[in-house]
């Protein structure tokens, strides 16, 4: 009988496969990135490499000396004191603090502030109270320290926010008006975001994270990327990075367009184009972890998806290695086996900048 | 799960280099080889160095970047970072704006 190895599923339960069987899964999950993506297999040699890493001894692996890059952390310190709908652990403690011991005792290369929210339209009416923390942080801290949130544009459909929601309208076929009132709440959404980190650069901060951004479809990635736009044309100096909520940009909308590119549909290699032209200094592109297929399959996935990103972006690359996203499971507490192959594989293979 | 990611392929923050290398990356968007070259540069070691924790110490020491430790009139928080500013020759946003709340 042939040997077998102790994987995971893309939820997270423990499976065990022979090498022939994680074989036959990597080059199934190269495949589909092929096929969805339209973009170069991996080769022969790669496909042996996803294999070796999956098969390495240790519970924990790591990427060869001399191969680490900087992290950066959506979310940052509201994991710590945050509760379970941020994924936090409920440890009673300030942001500072928790900014601090990410610095200082857990080795981190960034961080970040942000609101127990996280989303922009939250922040607005307390945005000085941010002001006020950013300024303290700054006096502190000593890594690069962003502010970030999620554009989560849903907010701003009823009954959240002011513009009425798409949804209902597109189910009672008003596409005219579904439309428009996307076009509004990005339009507001973009207006928000710009408005805050005016407030919060001044205050400091080295720079935005947009975090999820696209999560609302095309409109909310529109309404990102004009923030980055206006953010870059005022402040040249700040810090942009975005990160992406999804794999493909969902066509809630259908035909915005940003810079003459239609938002619809586009795949990270593409998506990377557009925040370069928007201005961001980093992007963080995402690979959706699919739960009924195993490790090898999504690893496999990702990083046919991420190496193509990475040939062509000109600006660096964090990829988002979270909770379901880029080879990782999809499970709040993802097992470390799996978490530390998805990080040497993405950082040895597809030749990005940073998680 | 941060902290994972951190050990496996981080390059651990104050304990080493890598605040200083992100900071490349994100003020100029240098891709890794370059921010690692630009920083070794700046700092006189090798690109490899910039994740050892033994010889990043003495450096960020000496030249006053901050280090992980509570070490007694060390550089700390902005003045760590006006001193990274220098050596590093890049702006930091929070050093301009305390330095513009200084009195002349």
């Amino acid at each position: 009988m042939a040997a077998e190895y102790a994987l995971r599923m893309g939820d997270g339960k423990r499976v065990f496969m022979s090498k022939e069987k994680i074989k036959e899964e990597a080059i199934a999950g190269a495949g589909h990135a092929v096929d969805y993506g339209s973009i170069p297999d991996l080769s022969c040699d790669e496909i042996d490499k996803i294999i070796e890493i999956c098969i390495m001894p240790g519970k924990s692996v790591s990427v060869e000396i001399g191969m680490e890059v900087p992290v950066t952390h959506d979310i940052g310190t509201i994991r710590l004191d945050g509760d379970q709908g941020n994924s936090g652990v409920g440890i009673p403690s300030s942001r500072l603090i928790g900014m601090m011991m990410h610095e200082r005792a857990f080795g981190a290369d960034t961080m970040e502030l942000g609101h127990i929210d996280y989303s922009y339209k939250a922040v607005k009416p307390i945005v000085f109270q941010e002001c006020q923390a950013m300024e303290v942080a700054q006096q502190n801290m000593i890594v690069p320290l962003f502010y970030g949130a999620m554009p989560n544009m849903g907010l701003y459909y009823t009954p959240d926010g002011p513009y009425e929601n798409p949804g209902d309208l597109l189910k009672a076929f008003k596409l005219d008006e579904a439309f428009a009132s996307m076009e509004k709440s990005a339009a507001h959404l973009t207006r928000d975001i710009v408005w805050i980190m005016q407030k919060l650069y001044a205050s400091g901060a080295d720079g935005i994270n947009l975090d999820t951004t696209g999560a609302a479809g095309d409109a909310d990635a529109y309404a990102a990327l004009n923030a980055v736009k206006a953010l870059r044309e005022e402040f040249p100096d700040m810090y942009i990075e975005v990160g992406m909520a999804g794999e493909n940009i969902i066509g809630m909308h259908g035909m915005l367009e940003f810079e003459g590119t239609v938002l619809a549909g586009l795949w990270p290699h593409q998506q990377v184009a557009l925040a370069e032209k928007a201005g961001a200094n980093v992007f963080g592109p995402v690979v959706n972890t699919n739960t009924s297929r195993s490790f090898p399959w999504n690893l496999a996935r990702a990083i046919t998806f991420i190496k193509e990103c990475s040939k062509v972006s000109k600006i660096p690359l964090h990829v988002d290695v979270g909770m379901g996203v880029g080879g990782i499971p999809m499970f709040e507490t993802p097992p470390f086996d799996a978490v530390t192959r998805a990080s040497k594989a993405l950082v040895e293979m597809t030749g990005v900048d940073g998680l | 799960m941060p902290i994972a990611h951190i050990m496996a392929s981080g390059m651990t923050g104050l304990r080493a280099g890598g605040d200083l290398v992100a900071r490349m990356e994100l003020s100029k968007s240098m891709r890794i080889k370059e921010a690692k070259e630009y920083v070794a540069k700046k700092v006189g070691v090798d690109p490899i160095d910039l994740s050892d924790e033994y010889a990043m110490r003495d450096v960020r020491e000496e030249l006053g970047l901050g280090v992980i430790t509570s070490v007694p009139n060390a550089p700390k928080g902005i003045a760590a970072k006006m001193n990274i500013e220098k050596v590093l020759d890049t702006k930091i946003k929070c050093c301009d704006t305390f330095r513009n709340q200084l009195k002349k």
